[in-house]
């Protein structure tokens, strides 16, 4: 086991146990002149480009022509040519509206106290610590968890007869709450599961990047008198900027993604998203209408809308960055 | 989005870092990730205790805390109900080929990125940066129509191919080859008249051993846990372990324990990876880790 490993004593940030640095002492970096043309180069991409070419980014884009077309699972290869027709339908969906709002929803209220736990757990692993590979061990056992596992232990966690959150909650003299049937409830409920799965992991990112944080930053704080609250705040937390806004893009991926849960959560199997549509997300519902309802072009359609949601994000927080960074160059 | 991974170097390790910054742990600091590792594995454990008795016994106040016997039973009417025991041998198929798949063509891949000059190198990296953000979970309506043409529903290549390669990894080995290969010896290989072939194989694996085996366990990791396409592609018939701990879960007479019992069964395999490789596993994630 990993328990052995600690040495509270060493100064030393914790050491990254793989790989050695294999990097000589600084050489002066010389082009070899047999390597520099070699058109060996194309082979050895040649089988990442074929496999990914062939089933990722042709798939990927052949999805818009599918778009295009009044499609069923059944017939293949075909369907009419319908031009907008599906995005039209799409948005006149109130089923997609509904999807929207729960991914966004739960998408919140996952992201939110994750990111932020995540940082506070990472704090605390920063800390000189008795047992610290444990201690990060024990933190990643649920990204190690399948969301298919996770999301079975969790609906009976959140049971409404037999879960023991409402037998805790029924000891401390509150109600029972029917989890999976209302609305904001299961959201949360789904929300934890995410939450669960992915603090240590993201608090692990973090660590990686306080570890690189200049101690001469504190140094300077500490004499000003900072408190450590305020340095957290004042260097810690501008210092991991660019960590935060990449989680926070990763993890909104992610959410928009979100199908496993809300599928897996009633316990039947069934992909409307509970009796109301109550959790059913934009993955759900895509997988509803191809796989359930055989209509892959309106499928395709909401795979297009979860595209442009997640390239909207990406470019926004691409902006954010460049701003502060362009902000941060003027001050300076 | 700028993500630049940094090589895997520890250099960040080196301890540069005075004491001043990160004091020792108090008793609260303590007591704080002792609640939270107890968080991380309740989940789990629990899944042992409900695994190990009936609905009405679960639900007792106080209810019960310590697995028993019952619990192997509960395994092996999991077992009849789900084939578990293909479903975890198809699992081993299958994030076996797409881990040592997916090392070998990153590491081509990667080599030729960090060391081959070749026209249109700088064009092809930014095209597989620029995809590492693209959810290829949007691709599985095309996929699915292949597949079929191809009479692949329900068999094991059709979830391994469209997860041979990963761009991430591409990236990540070209990162730590461009620091860790010295062009030194790549020279002195072409001195002594290795082919590229010969280069790449006793000299560039060599160095890239220690990301190749970080790629393994994050592949393998991630291939075992796949949900999406696997529920898509499979069937009940011949599942994942996903799959077949899915349609355990989708039954329309839930037994909790039997349920448990086999979602344990399932992940058994991941955990016992975990306890063995866990430190690597911590020390690849933080050494990936982003810095935009």
């Amino acid at each position: 086991m990993t328990l052995a490993d600690d040495s509270p004593r060493t100064v030393t940030a914790p050491a990254v146990p793989v790989p050695p640095d294999p990097t000589p002492p600084p050489v002066p970096r010389r082009r070899g002149p047999s390597l520099s043309r070699n058109r060996w180069g194309y082979a050895y991409v040649a089988p990442f480009f074929v496999v990914f070419g062939a089933f990722s980014l042709f798939p990927f884009l052949f999805t818009a022509w599918v778009s295009l077309h009044d499609a069923r699972l059944s017939d293949i290869g075909g369907g009419t040519f319908v031009g907008l027709d599906n995005y039209a339908a799409l948005l006149t969906n109130d089923f997609f509206w509904n999807a929207l709002r729960n991914t966004i929803t739960i998408g919140v209220l996952s992201t939110v106290p994750q990111l932020c736990l995540a940082l506070g757990l990472a704090h605390l692993l920063h800390y000189k610590l008795r047992g610290r590979t444990f201690f990060r061990t024990l933190m990643l056992v649920p990204y190690a968890t399948s969301i298919a596992a996770a999301t079975l232990v969790f609906a009976t966690l959140f049971g409404r007869d037999y879960g023991i959150i409402n037998t805790a909650l029924e000891a401390v003299g509150l109600d029972r709450i029917d989890w999976e049937s209302g609305t904001l409830s299961s959201q949360v409920a789904i929300a934890v599961i995410v939450t669960w799965r992915w603090t240590g992991y993201n608090a692990l990112i973090y660590l990686a990047a306080m570890q690189s944080i200049p101690g001469e930053l504190y140094e300077a704080a500490e004499m000003d008198g900072a408190s450590k609250w305020r340095q957290f705040l004042h260097v810690t937390i501008p210092s991991l900027r660019p960590t935060i806004l990449f989680t926070v893009v990763v993890s909104t991926i992610g959410a928009v993604q979100l199908f496993g849960e809300p599928l897996l959560f009633g316990g039947n199997g069934a992909t409307t998203g509970g009796a109301r549509n109550q959790y059913q997300t934009l993955g759900l519902l895509m997988y509803q209408q191809g796989w359930t309802n055989f209509n892959i072009g309106q499928a395709a359609t909401t795979a297009w809308a979860m595209f442009l949601i997640i390239l909207a994000v990406v470019g926004s927080a691409a902006l954010v960055g460049r701003y502060r960074a362009r902000r941060e160059g003027a001050r300076r | 989005m700028t993500a630049v991974l940094t090589p895997p170097t520890p250099a960040r390790t080196s301890g540069r870092r005075p004491g001043t910054k990160a004091g020792r742990a108090g008793p609260v600091a303590y007591t704080l990730l002792v609640l939270a590792g107890l968080l991380s594995v309740f989940p789990l454990y629990w899944s042992l205790v409900a695994g190990s008795h009936t609905n009405a016994e679960i639900a007792a106040t106080p209810p019960p805390f310590l697995p028993n016997a019952t619990f192997f039973e509960n395994v092996s009417a999991a077992m009849d109900q789900a084939p578990l025991g293909l479903a975890i041998v198809n699992s081993v198929v299958v994030a076996g080929s797409i881990t040592v798949g997916t090392v070998l063509f990153c590491t081509l891949a990667g080599f030729a990125f960090a060391k081959l000059r070749f026209r249109g190198s700088g064009g092809l990296l930014a095209l597989v940066v620029g995809t590492m953000m693209v959810p290829t979970q949007l691709a599985v309506i095309p996929l699915f129509m292949m597949i079929a043409e191809l009479k692949w529903v329900d068999s094991l290549q059709a979830v391994v191919l469209p997860t041979l390669v990963s761009a991430f990894g591409v990236f990540f080995m070209r990162q730590y080859l461009v620091t860790a290969l010295p062009d030194e010896l790549l020279e002195a290989g072409r001195v002594d008249g290795a082919s590229t072939h010969r280069i790449f194989f006793s000299i560039v694996v060599p160095v890239a051993r220690p990301a190749m085996a970080v790629l393994a366990m994050l592949t393998f990791l991630t291939a075992w846990n796949e949900f999406f396409w696997p529920i898509i592609a499979l069937t009940a018939a011949n599942p994942t372990v996903q799959v077949a701990i899915a349609n355990l879960g989708s039954g329309y007479v839930p037994q909790r324990a039997v349920i448990m019992a086999g979602t344990l069964l399932g992940t058994l395999p991941v955990l016992l990876v975990f306890a063995l490789l866990g430190k690597q596993i911590v020390g690849g994630i933080m050494a990936g880790a982003v810095k935009g």
